[in-house]
């Protein structure tokens, strides 16, 4: 069992944990993930490192509820415990590897941070600034209330430009935009480019950034089961090769990547993952009898 | 009077009925059946069907303990060779094997050997006995890496020689390929399998899940820091081969891999379990081993109409005789001498059809087996909305590749000495599919037994 040293919210539906987890905390480095399982029935669903701190072997992980199983995580409080959690899974980021220290300190980075995606971006700015390198950070979000980790990056971002869909908060408009006005308007220039969130967001950024010949690094998070390469559920088409995101990823080429068809093949289990949601949420009392979904046979 | 020259016939569920659950499909002998099958063998002096088993239990042995009644006694002996009996009754390929060696079988049927075995261990269970404990305890740690055939007869053997043993298992259950692999219905997880790990641990031997070697911690730091002073290398080949042709990332398309793990491991069929799987109406599995029956059978036991598909004709079959055996019996339809082209999709990108060419068999190629050739213009459409690719598998590189002065061939595979295991890396043996690529679960036992006395005398030398 892996316990849960902290359980809480970090905005609306954004939840955070840290989980000791002394194996992984050990080896994991920026943008890998992990496979985590809440109890003996439950799916193995694979989840970002946020933080780590490999003296206390803690992890810690921030989710948004998308199906039964993450919606179940979010009854866990401090002192429960996962029945498994298995890591650290993936290559590391390119950016944050001793070896390559010296080449990235001659980039320029930029960071684009989108929703629950804010959060495993959080341990490369970190890293690269404990090796002095201070990387801009773009932080969207749809709204104020939903921009999380604000004060951690502040504490490690080069720039900082926090943005949210309806203004509320920081500049207003999608990641992309942000983008553009630095690119186009505020003088900037880039490098190198790692974008994080949903794939609808990677997808625009990687359309906008194309744009300006910018490299850019995203990362994939299809659907998965053991997340060693065993399944292969997870293959990906980067340019005109089939890769795992699991062993060959999770960050690729966003330039190569094929995000029309990966976001077909995320929707692969949607009706069947929505109806457990839907079990889970509201009991027995949605089984009116419709005949569509069948859970009342 | 029972005609000798025939095995005492094993009940089985009918097909027709087992065709919709994930129970076993074969029942078993009775103690009388299985005395009354006993009574067949000859006990010959030099017996061939001991040199036919990897492990080399002491077959007539067994089972004149066995004719005697003396059922506890034949575990024992069993015992002495194997860790893993209840497993082996059920999946080994005996016909290849002990059963294909028995001098009976020269005149009539070879003595039903499997059957004897898994009677044996399943009487052993279910009367509470267990594997002797080992008389002295050295301390001195080994690790074994991966909890399926190989590692859990290694582990098991090398507790016997008195090693503090600790295995290290990727997923979140022991049992490896025995739990992800092969179907409950051929091969029941918690009677079985579990037992049999349960049987390894009163042993003595750790077991310790969720640990990825080369990612959770590497082989070169359970050595230098974690005090084990040998390594065995049972890691499996875990990493599923494609075809390469058009459509394969289609939404519908898994590896044989995905799919039975989803059903084992996840027990994706029972409705208390969370992970979901596809439940095709129409289901073509590609390939003709005992994974691709495995698959096709899950499918037909999932609702579906199953298509296995087959570039070889049935002689080629890779299949154990009894699964292709039940596979028929249960209404899996067989498209042999046929090889798919590309999978069809719809405008959603979901799987519409498969496009298959037929084949003619020419000339034998390496394997010895005659080489499957097109025939031109013969290509033909069958419309399915799953495609479950079974085409073998290889080994998974995050050992290899994370552990200095492990040597491999250009199949990826660990280059190990047959009969001690030992790799290029001193202290460091293997054995199983991570050496030879995709075999058998006795093949893998057999080397993991060998490992366990080559670590054995590695030690004691030390």
């Amino acid at each position: 069992m892996y316990r849960i040293l902290k359980a809480g919210q970090l905005a609306g539906n954004i939840y955070e944990m840290v989980v000791e987890a002394p194996r992984v905390a050990k080896r994991c480095l920026p943008g890998q993930f992990v496979i985590v399982k809440m109890d003996e029935v439950g799916e193995r669903i694979p989840l970002t490192i946020c933080d780590y701190d490999r003296e206390a072997g803690t992890i810690t992980i921030v989710f948004q509820p998308v199906g039964a199983s993450t919606e179940k995580f979010t009854q866990l409080r401090t002192g429960d415990a996962f029945r498994d959690f298995v890591g650290p899974l993936g290559q590391p980021s390119d950016l944050c590897l001793e070896s390559e220290l010296e080449e990235t300190k001659k980039k320029k980075i930029l960071f684009v941070a989108g929703g629950v995606g804010t959060a495993p971006v959080y341990p490369q700015v970190k890293w690269l600034h404990e090796h002095g390198v201070a990387a801009d950070v773009i932080v969207g979000a749809k709204t104020k209330d939903l921009v999380i980790l604000e004060d951690k990056f502040k504490a490690v971002s080069g720039n900082l430009y926090i943005t949210t869909d309806d203004g509320s908060y920081g500049r207003s408009g999608m990641v992309t935009k942000v983008i553009d006005d630095l690119l186009t308007n505020e003088g900037k220039s880039y490098d190198h480019c790692v974008a994080i969130g949903p794939m609808i967001m990677m997808k625009f950024c990687c359309l906008t950034t194309k744009k300006y010949n910018l490299k850019t690094i995203v990362s994939m998070n299809p659907i998965m089961v053991d997340g060693t390469g065993m399944c292969g559920a997870c293959r990906v088409m980067v340019g005109d090769e089939v890769k795992f995101a699991c062993v060959d990823g999770p960050e690729f080429d966003g330039h190569l990547i094929d995000f029309d068809a990966a976001m077909r093949r995320q929707a692969m289990y949607k009706t069947e993952e929505g109806r457990k949601l839907l079990e889970l949420r509201e009991g027995r009392t949605h089984h009116g009898g419709c005949g569509n979904c069948g859970g009342d046979k | 009077m029972a005609d000798v020259l025939k095995k005492v016939p094993v009940r089985e569920q009918d097909p027709k009925v087992r065709a919709t659950n994930f129970d076993e499909v074969c029942l078993g002998y009775n103690k009388e059946e299985a005395i009354e099958e006993a009574t067949r063998c000859l006990h010959c002096k030099n017996a061939k069907c001991v040199q036919g088993c990897p492990v080399n239990i002491n077959i007539p042995e067994f089972i004149a303990e066995l004719k005697e009644g003396k059922i506890e006694e034949a575990y024992k002996v069993i015992s002495q060779s194997s860790a893993l009996p209840a497993i082996c009754g059920r999946v080994c390929p005996q016909e290849s094997q002990c059963e294909g060696k028995c001098i009976r079988g020269i005149k009539g049927e070879p003595v039903s050997i499997g059957k004897l075995e898994r009677f044996t261990a399943d009487w052993a269970r279910e009367n509470g006995i267990k594997p002797p404990a080992p008389e002295t305890r050295n301390g001195r740690k080994v690790a074994v890496i991966g909890s399926g055939p190989s590692g859990l007869t290694c582990a098991g053997d090398l507790a016997k020689y008195g090693y503090d043993v600790t295995i290290f298992e990727a997923l979140h259950e022991p049992g490896g390929v025995l739990v992800y692999g092969i179907p409950e219905f051929r091969l029941p997880k918690l009677d079985v399998v579990a037992k049999e790990v349960e049987n390894v641990k009163s042993l003595g031997v750790k077991i310790e899940t969720n640990v990825i070697i080369g990612k959770s911690v590497t082989i070169d730091e359970l050595m230098d820091e974690e005090g084990f002073e040998a390594v065995f290398i049972g890691s499996g080949a875990g990493l599923p081969m494609f075809m390469g042709i058009p459509g394969e990332t289609a939404k519908g398309v898994f590896s044989a891999n995905e799919y039975l793990t989803r059903n084992n491991l996840m027990k994706a069929f029972r409705d208390d379990y969370d992970t979901p799987i596809v439940h095709g109406k129409k289901v073509a599995v590609v390939g003709g081993g005992n994974v691709a029956m495995d698959a096709a059978r899950t499918a037909l036991r999932l609702g579906a109409e199953v298509h296995i598909v087959y570039r070889r004709s049935e002689a080629e079959l890779p299949a154990r005789a009894e699964e292709v055996h039940h596979a028929k019996e249960e209404g899996i339809i067989f498209d042999l001498l046929t090889n798919p082209k590309e999978i069809l999709v719809d405008e959603n990108d979901n799987v519409a059809g498969i496009r298959c060419i037929r084949m003619e068999l020419g000339e034998p190629d390496a394997s010895g087996r005659r080489r499957p050739v097109e025939i031109p213009g013969s290509e033909f459409d069958i419309a399915v909305d799953t495609v479950i690719m079974s085409l073998g598998t290889s080994p998974n590189p995050l050992i290899s590749s994370t552990t200095i002065g492990l040597d491999t061939n250009r199949r990826k595979c660990i280059i190990a000495d047959e009969e001690t295991g030992q790799t290029s890396k001193n202290g460091v043996f293997a054995g199983g599919d991570a050496v030879t690529g995709a075999a058998t679960v006795i093949l893998a036992m057999g080397a993991g037994k060998a490992a366990a006395k080559g670590i054995h005398e590695f030690l004691s030398a030390k």
